[in-house]
């Protein structure tokens, strides 16, 4: 049975983790390439990579943190933040990153999802979709940008399903409600989505205890959950959230 | 040595570095003569059937494929590829096992692609040696061989029951990436690789 994946989230700031990471475990937990290894080791299904580096000089330093993580682990991840052109995508693809994910940059250019699906494969393609709650639309969310200060004018489930035709081959959602509340994953949010479109959903933001997991599983019909403090500071262990997961009857690796 | 086949197909890098870790150097080619000298072929692959066997047919490397007498790894599309056609594309593949290629039915409420983690059981490729019934391995396919008598071991989303794996003679393939499954691809990955 195929199994909801648990993945975590990695802040990578000129090459170095970000969000105070506190590790005992390793020598050097700012050093992206040893907590990939570690999450790797304790049974992370995927991993994520946001590059959060301002400045384009700098992003030279995540090519080779991606050509690092590729000889090193043996897990699928994605590289986001930053991605704008069919350039950055094939440096990335090339220096070995399995997927990338594009947000802003396909909002304000929707056809970049056509061009990347087609050049690449819609395998490699993950929209990352930003939803803040707003009565005005159809779905009850808009799609947002620019950390969700930029209100897009798209309904979240209409882009998610636009997404999906143009070639998009999964949906990294984020709620901008739930993001960095430990309240619980958007589980509303997280169905509508899913429940709507025939590619897979990652749901994200929220996640506080273990209990929000199995909730996005079960009720929000996510097919993989993405979390990042709960992880890097210890407050949700794998392995515990994998035994948990199981014991619910959730299939899981 | 191990010959990895060229051709404009992605995820060759990410078989190099698994075989990388294993301590495996690997040779990237689509030069005749070096792949048939080689020890081992891997046929790696994440794409388009057509436009892959397009490639395959004007760089003269269908028939070299076809002939190989030493071990050989196929690879999700490098599967796929093995078998005598597929819907993606409405290819002609290459033919070494009997199977068309077929896609995942759409409009049943699953996810397509089949992507992620899943079990495979009814293991019988001695690849598969150090392996377990039930071991997770990652899969990112839209399309898929249905079960044949060349079938080694069986995969099953949502109810349909496909091949995760094909064997005939020399030639083991399979449809998820053991370059991105963790212990139980590395497993799989050694055991070709030292002549099991």
């Amino acid at each position: 049975m195929l199994a909801k994946r648990i993945i975590p989230c990695l802040d990578v700031k000129d090459g170095r983790t970000v969000k105070g990471v506190n590790f005992v475990q390793l020598r050097d937990a700012g050093s992206a390439l040893s907590l990939a290894s570690f999450y790797s080791s304790q049974g992370a299904d995927e991993l994520v990579f946001l590059d959060i580096t301002a400045t384009v000089e700098n992003r030279k330093t995540m090519v080779s943190l991606v050509r690092d993580v590729a000889r090193n682990i043996s897990i699928p991840f994605t590289v986001g933040g930053g991605i704008r052109t069919e350039e950055d995508v094939e440096r990335m693809l090339s220096s070995g990153a399995d997927k990338i994910s594009i947000n802003s940059s396909a909002i304000r250019e929707h056809s970049l999802i056509d061009r990347l699906a087609s050049r690449f494969g819609s395998q490699c393609v993950v929209l990352a979709l930003d939803a803040k709650s707003n009565p005005a639309f159809p779905s009850g969310y808009e799609a947002v940008i620019d950390g969700g200060r930029t209100p897009s004018g798209l309904d979240a489930l209409e882009w998610a399903r636009e997404a999906a035709l143009r070639g998009a081959g999964e949906i990294l959602l984020t709620s901008m409600d739930k993001d960095g509340t430990k309240d619980g994953f958007a589980v509303d949010l997280t169905r509508i989505i899913s429940s709507n479109i025939d590619i897979p959903v990652i749901a994200s933001g929220g996640a506080g205890k273990m209990e929000d997991f199995r909730t996005v599983f079960e009720d929000g019909m996510a097919d993989a959950a993405l979390a990042a403090s709960v992880f890097h500071f210890h407050e949700i262990d794998i392995p515990e959230l994998k035994d948990y997961l199981r014991q619910s009857g959730i299939p899981v690796r | 040595m191990i010959a990895v086949i060229k051709y404009n197909a992605g995820n060759v890098l990410s078989v190099m570095n698994a075989l990388g870790r294993l301590g495996y150097e690997s040779v990237l080619t689509d030069d005749e003569r070096v792949i048939r000298n080689a020890d081992k072929v891997i046929f790696p692959g994440v794409g388009e059937a057509s436009s892959a066997m397009a490639y395959l047919n004007e760089h003269g490397l269908s028939s070299v494929i076809k002939s190989l007498e030493q071990p050989f790894l196929g690879i999700c599309l490098g599967m796929q590829l093995m078998c005598a056609s597929s819907e993606e594309g409405n290819t002609e593949c290459l033919g070494i096992f009997p199977d068309r290629v077929q896609q995942f039915p759409k409009g049943r409420g699953w996810k397509i692609p089949h992507m992620g983690w899943n079990t495979i059981n009814k293991l019988s490729d001695s690849i598969f040696r150090d392996n377990r019934e039930g071991d997770y391995l990652y899969f990112v396919h839209s399309f898929y061989v249905p079960l044949s008598e060349y079938t080694s071991s069986v995969c099953e989303y949502d109810g349909l029951e496909f091949s995760a794996s094909l064997k005939k003679g020399n030639f083991h393939c399979l449809q998820f990436h053991p370059e991105k499954s963790g212990d139980a691809g590395e497993k799989m990955l050694r055991c070709f690789l030292e002549g099991v």
